[in-house]
Formats: C-alpha cells, sequence, structure tokens
C-alpha cells in the first residue's frame, strides 16, 4: 500500500508538470486524437500530451513495458485514471489499436510482430481499422470470402469488406481472410495486418441514417501482404478474431455506461443527468420530472444504468484476481451496454419532443441536433460487434452451456 | 466498496449453504407447510440456527453477539433463500435487533442476550394499508406516568402470530403521512388487549393483522426518543430490505439453476427444449438480470458495514432490481417449465408464490424506483 501511496504522488506531480492545460478542458468530438501517419491534431499541446504520454506507455497503461507500454499493475492503473480524472486530462489517444488489435497482438503474435506493431500503437504512429464484415457476411462473420493467396514471398488479397470504421483516414487493416478454401468455414481464414497505402487498396464512405460516414467500404484488388504479416498460424486466424471480438464488445459496452451511479466512498450521489435534461423539457413539479410516467421510465433507466456500472466494476475486480481478461461474458456486458445505451437516447428523445426531431439548421440548438444524430448512430450499437441476438446465442452457449 | 466477499463472509456463506442443503432442503419447506404446524416454521431448526450464532449476527459482542454485520446475515439470507427454508431469523435477527439496538442499555441487555442465546423471536408492527408506506401511521400511542398505551390497528406483521415481542410504529403526535411524531415502542405478545389474528399467506409463512385495544408498555420499552422514531426507523428499513434483497437473489438464483436444468433435459420435437433459440434468449436475457442483481446486493450490503453516504438509495436499488428481476424469473420459470410448472409436484411454483410476497415485504419495486428518483433529484 505504501508503494501505491508512493505511486500516486508521483503521478499527481508527473501529471502536474506534463499535462498542458489546453488539455485538462472539456473535448468535443472533433477533438479525439486517433493518431496514425496524417494525424490531425486540434491543438498543438494534443501533440506534446500524445508524445508525453506515449514516451511513458500512458495511452497503454497496463502493457509489458519491453513493447512500450506503461507496465503498470491492475492497482496502479487504477490510481493514474484516477488521478488523470481528478485533473480532468483528455486521453491522450484513442485508437482501435489500443482498444481492440493490441490486446489480441499481445496474446497471438510473434516476438518480431510485437516489437513492431505494438510500440506504433502505443505511442500512435499507426492507425488501424477492422477488416471483418462483408456484404454476404454479417452475423454469419464465418462465410467470410475475402481470398489470400499464397504467392510465395508474399500474400495477394482480392474480394470486400464493409463497415470499416473510418477505413478511410487509417494507415493498417487487421482482416480476415480466407486461406483454405476446402476446409470447414472456421478452419479456413487467416488474420492478415495490411498496409493501405497501396494501389490494390481503395475505401469508399458509406453514409448511414444520422448523415455520417464513420464507416467505409474497403476493397481489395490484388493488394499485396508480406508474409510476416500473418498473426498465428495459417487458418488459425478464428481463433484471433473471436478473442479480438471479446475485446471490441467490452468497448461498446463500455458505451451504455453512465446515467445515476454515484460515485463511491464518501462521496455525494450523483444527480441523473437524464433527469436533470427532462425537467428543462418538461418542468418539474415540488422537484420532481412534471410527466409521471416519463420520470417513471427515467427512474428503471437509471437503476438499470446503476446497477450495470457496478457490474462492470465487479467483473474487473473479479478479473484482478483471476487476470483472465475478457471472456464469453463479455457478451452479456455487450448486449446489455448496447442495449442500454439505445434506450438512452430513446429517452432523451421522449424528453425533448419535437425539440429532438430537427435536422439542421435554425430552430434547434447545436446540442439538440447532435443528439438527433447521436440517436440515429445508437441504433448501430446493438449491431456491430455482433448483434444483440448473436449475444444472447453466445451467452446461451459458451455461459450457460445449453443444448446446440 | 468492495464488491467481493471477504474470509469472513466466505465461511458464514459456505456454512450456510451447507446448512441449507442437508437441514432445510425444498423438502423441509413442503414437511412444515403440510404439518400441523400452523407458523410455518419448525422450532427444532431455529434453535439450530441459534446455536450456529445466526441470530446474534447484528448483536453487540457484550450482548452474545458477534457483530458480523449486514452482509454477513446477507450470506446467510441468501442461501436459505435459495431452499425457500422458512425460520423467524430474518424478521428477529434483521429487523427486530436492528431496532432493538437503538434501545436503552438496559432493555438492549435484557432483549438481545435472549435472541443471540436463546431464540426470542422479534417482529416489527409497521403496516396499516395494502401497500407499504412506513410513514402513513395513524396507529395512536399516549403516555400515562410511565407507561404508555397503544390503540390501533396493524396488518402483514411478519412472525406476527408467534413473536415474543412486537416493535409497534406509532404515531405520538402529527397528522399521518408526517414524519414527525412517530414513536418506536416494545410490546410483549401476551399483553392485555393485544389480539392477534394470523393470516396464512400465499407462499405458507404468516403474517399477521394485530388489534391493540389500550395495550401497555413501560417507557423504558420505547426506541429513540418520543415522537422522533422515524429516522430509525427508515435506517433499520433500509438495512432490512437489503437483507430480503440478498434472501431474495437466492431464491431467484435458484429457481434459475432449476430451470436451466430443466432446459437441458426436456425433450420435445426430438430435441432437447434449451436447443431453441426463443427460449435460449430468455435463458441469455434472465443470466444478465441477475448479475446485476448480485452486483446490486453486494454493493449495498458492503456499503453499510464500511459505511457510505449512499446506504438509502443502495438500499432501494437493491430492492427495486432484484425484485424486478425475481418477479421476471420467477414468471419465466413456470413458463419454461410448461404443464408441469403450475403442479404442487414441481418446485418452481413455490418460488413463485414466494416472490410475489417477498416483492412487498418493505416496500416493492415501483416503491423503490419513486423513492430513488426521490434521493436522486427528480
Amino acid at each position: 500500500m505504501e508503494n501505491l501511496e508512493q505511486f500516486r504522488k508521483d503521478t499527481q506531480e508527473w501529471l502536474e508538470a506534463n499535462c498542458p492545460p489546453e488539455m485538462r478542458k472539456p473535448m468535443g468530438p472533433r477533438d479525439v486524437v486517433w493518431g496514425g501517419r496524417n494525424c490531425i491534431f486540434p491543438h498543438p499541446d494534443a501533440e506534446l500530451w500524445l508524445e508525453k504520454m506515449g514516451e511513458k506507455g500512458w495511452t497503454c497503461p497496463t502493457w509489458p513495458k519491453e513493447y512500450g507500454g506503461g507496465g503498470l499493475s491492475f492497482d496502479e492503473n487504477k490510481i493514474l485514471q484516477e488521478e488523470l480524472s481528478a485533473i480532468k486530462a483528455r486521453p491522450a489517444l484513442s485508437s482501435f489499436g489500443i482498444w481492440m488489435l493490441g490486446p489480441a497482438l499481445l496474446e497471438f503474435a510473434s516476438e518480431e510482430q510485437k516489437k513492431e506493431h505494438i510500440p506504433n500503437i502505443v505511442k500512435g504512429k499507426i492507425r488501424w481499422c477492422q477488416g471483418y464484415s462483408e456484404p454476404g457476411s454479417g452475423s454469419d462473420l464465418a462465410s467470410l470470402k475475402t481470398k489470400a493467396e499464397d504467392k510465395g514471398d508474399h500474400f495477394e488479397v482480392n474480394g470486400q469488406k464493409v463497415w470499416t470504421s473510418y477505413a478511410d483516414e487509417c494507415d493498417m487493416i487487421f482482416t480476415l481472410v480466407r486461406t483454405g478454401p476446402q476446409e470447414p468455414k472456421h478452419d479456413g481464414i487467416s488474420f492478415l495486418l495490411i498496409d493501405m497505402d497501396q494501389p490494390g487498396v481503395t475505401t469508399k464512405p458509406i453514409k448511414l441514417i444520422s448523415g455520417k460516414s464513420p464507416f467505409c467500404e474497403t476493397f481489395f484488388d490484388n493488394a499485396t501482404v508480406p508474409k510476416e504479416n500473418l498473426v498465428n498460424e495459417l487458418n488459425k486466424g478464428w481463433d484471433v478474431a473471436k478473442r479480438l471480438l471479446q475485446h471490441e464488445r467490452n468497448m461498446i459496452a463500455g458505451m451504455g455506461l453512465g446515467g445515476g451511479s454515484a460515485k463511491k466512498g464518501k462521496a455525494k450521489p450523483v444527480t441523473s443527468g437524464m433527469a436533470t435534461m427532462a425537467k428543462g423539457y418538461v418542468g418539474e413539479e415540488n422537484g420532481k420530472i412534471a410527466n409521471p410516467a416519463l420520470r417513471q421510465k427515467i427512474a428503471s433507466f437509471d437503476i438499470n444504468s446503476h446497477a450495470f456500472s457496478l457490474t462492470m466494476k465487479r467483473a474487473s475486480e473479479e478479473s484482478k484476481s483471476s487476470n483472465s481478461g475478457p471472456s464469453a461474458a463479455s457478451s452479456m456486458f455487450k448486449y446489455y451496454g448496447s442495449e442500454s445505451n439505445k434506450l438512452r437516447y430513446e429517452l432523451m428523445l421522449e424528453a425533448m419532443g419535437t425539440k429532438a426531431l430537427g435536422w439542421e439548421g435554425a430552430g434547434f440548438g447545436p446540442a439538440e441536433l447532435a443528439i438527433t444524430r447521436e440517436w440515429l448512430r445508437t441504433k448501430a450499437n446493438s449491431i456491430e460487434g455482433g448483434t444483440s441476438e448473436v449475444q444472447l446465442n453466445i451467452i446461451a452457449k459458451r455461459v450457460l452451456d445449453l443444448p446446440q | 466498496m468492495s464488491l467481493v466477499l471477504n474470509e469472513e463472509q466466505t465461511f458464514l456463506k459456505d456454512s450456510a449453504k451447507k446448512f441449507a442443503l442437508e437441514r432445510t432442503p425444498t423438502t423441509h419447506f413442503r414437511e412444515v407447510r403440510d404439518s400441523e404446524i400452523e407458523n410455518c416454521y419448525n422450532e427444532e431448526i431455529w434453535n439450530e440456527m441459534v446455536a450456529l450464532g445466526w441470530a446474534g449476527i447484528l448483536i453487540p459482542e457484550e450482548y452474545g453477539g458477534s457483530n458480523f454485520g449486514v452482509a454477513g446475515i446477507a450470506s446467510i439470507l441468501e442461501e436459505l433463500g435459495k431452499t425457500l427454508t422458512p425460520s423467524p431469523l430474518f424478521s428477529t435477527a434483521v429487523v427486530g435487533v436492528s431496532l432493538v439496538n437503538h434501545a436503552n442499555d438496559v432493555v438492549k441487555k435484557e432483549i438481545l442476550t435472549k435472541v443471540a442465546g436463546e431464540g426470542l423471536k422479534l417482529s416489527l408492527a409497521l403496516e396499516e394499508s395494502n401497500h407499504h408506506n412506513p410513514k402513513k401511521i395513524s396507529c395512536s400511542i399516549e403516555k400515562e406516568g410511565e407507561d404508555f398505551f397503544i390503540n390501533g390497528e396493524k396488518s402483514f406483521v411478519l412472525d406476527g402470530t408467534f413473536a415474543d415481542k412486537i416493535i409497534v410504529a406509532c404515531r405520538s403526535s402529527n397528522n399521518e403521512s408526517e414524519k414527525d411524531g412517530i414513536s418506536l415502542l416494545i410490546v410483549d405478545t401476551n399483553s392485555e388487549g393485544l389480539s392477534i389474528t394470523p393470516t396464512k399467506m400465499v407462499d405458507s409463512r404468516n403474517a399477521a393483522n394485530i388489534k391493540f385495544d389500550n395495550v401497555k408498555s413501560s417507557a423504558d420499552n420505547l426506541i429513540g426518543e418520543e415522537g422522533k422514531g422515524f429516522e430509525i426507523l427508515e435506517k433499520v428499513l433500509d438495512i432490512s430490505r437489503v437483507a430480503i434483497s440478498a434472501e431474495m437473489l437466492g431464491s431467484a438464483l435458484q429457481a434459475y439453476e432449476i430451470t436451466l436444468d430443466y432446459l437441458k433435459e426436456r425433450d420435445q420435437f426430438g430435441a432437447k427444449i434449451g436447443s431453441f433459440q426463443a427460449l435460449q434468449h430468455r435463458a441469455a436475457i434472465m443470466f444478465s438480470e441477475l448479475e446485476l442483481c448480485k452486483s446490486c446486493v453486494i454493493e449495498s450490503v458492503t456499503s453499510f458495514d464500511e459505511g457510505s453516504n449512499d446506504l438509502e438509495r443502495l438500499a432501494s436499488l437493491a430492492k427495486a432490481k432484484v425484485g424486478e428481476v425475481f418477479h421476471l424469473i420467477s414468471n419465466e420459470s413456470v413458463q419454461l417449465h410448461g404443464g408441469v410448472g403450475v403442479t404442487d409436484e414441481y418446485d418452481i411454483g413455490l418460488y413463485l408464490k414466494r416472490a410475489r410476497v417477498a416483492e412487498q415485504i418493505f416496500g416493492n419495486s415501483e416503491f423503490h424506483k419513486n423513492r430513488y428518483a426521490e434521493l436522486t433529484g427528480y
């Protein structure tokens, strides 16, 4: 415990000296730093902050030091996160490399691959996207057809991926390809790391109902991939894919957090953000939301949110003792978190009435318009990373051991 | 708050688990239910619980208890809930003891040592209407010399049929539904003017309707100050809500286990019914809901022992969430059993009946959603 107290002190001092003031201000969606070869920093201080945090390995605090990570223990990382939020520091780097690819590489990649790719994720030098789904392979992901052929010193890749997040801004894509056309479908898939900076790879944004285009289609036309970019053995890509999906599901589950959860310990209960908003739009009577039916729905939502965030906390404490990382239970978090996030936006719409139904221009505040667009975006939460129905299938099979 | 049990709590949970399996499986509940015993508990089993020290878990050591805390008694109740063990443990060791812990030292010594040592049974007479409402009290109390006199009626008094002493929530002053003016008084059940009507509930447990006609009790038996009992009452109700949530969680977990086993055994259309996606999804949703319930119970339980300024909200969180999920699971379990689910032979129906009664104890989900909203500032 004494060491931890010392660690807290050192962390406070380091953050005080290295976190620029500009990086302690609230951030908008455009202020997210995604890294990459062509990274656009919203502010010079953002670049400085990423450099400092990257050197320390604190963009990936618990990853091993030998690959550039922070090498922190569970408890040390908890302290770091507490201290970061105490000074309201912005995340120095956000990326699919951190949330999804890195953990899978640490588990499955060769020593050379780790040394090459992990430090670039930690320092934000390379921005990654995910090449999983295909037009004909959504929930039935393992039916994918994009093929990679052995050409001696390299693979040649042909086919199409879809729902590749931010592919038009990314440097590399981790991709599931078919290498064993004769094998049963799960046993003919390999996991390839593909550089997108070549003529054989092109992308095209997909316009969503929200009006935005966070996703792309990605086309492979005789794309070449060096042999050393195969992760895990040939035709053993599905094992990597499943593991990576668990990390993705945990990430999406985290979006379901928030609402009426109280800070632990001595802190005063936090007022529900949703309730405050509802009071603003429907009025209040004796301190209560004026519409009793809406109030009841918000109370149910807040109770579930509170219970869900306690469950995330419990799972993290339990995994600390078993040191096992995400498991099939991540499907439970993905299911509950994404359904809960959808409900959050439906309730906001209900509270705001016609104020939540503006598309653009006059008559609506920027925050209102953003909620409308985000409401539309949340409809993908229970589809991406495996639909809610697929998550329930996984729980039934892997957790409950129900017959197939 | 810690979301993992410590060694002491794990030990209590393990011994309660063993006790429930060996001494009070559901066949024990059926035996008591179908016997001539009207009170739906077995004195011998109760004495064993007392000998194990369970009645004294919330009693300070100086009065013969172990002071193992809310987490201790909640762990036991969760295990007993799995087999629907009927006993005076909740009313006496949780509700009664927590109230008497606020009495004067002489009364504490007299009552608590008897609870811990001899299994003296306690009960709280609170409700006056069909829904939980701790402020809605009109049962009156008046002082004459060194004595108090109570007049009025109470209903849904858990274990009121056989308790040795009853703590009565009554009104000294002010209007019905006000917090101020509520007093708590300990009364002997053999007092003159007290008439008890046992009411047999759908879960076969007893509650009682009690009529007080100028029932006398000495001023020493007052818990807290006259007219200022509400704060103590609320605190005790919150401990009790969390404890009964733990018991309900145990029952819900077991009802779910039984159902899951049935899904893996039952053949229809040439397949195990658990292979049907329509049923798998319902089972998976219940699994998720139970995980949330576990977190609510353990967080609220440990918050009492570790100290938190959010206890009231956590108690309402637990009772609201567990009540809702036990309700869901008790309904779904019967449906997923098909025809045998509505037979008395299968245990699953017993959980349905218990669920509805337990949901009502000290506030159902709607009551606690409303309270949670109030405590959160809306």
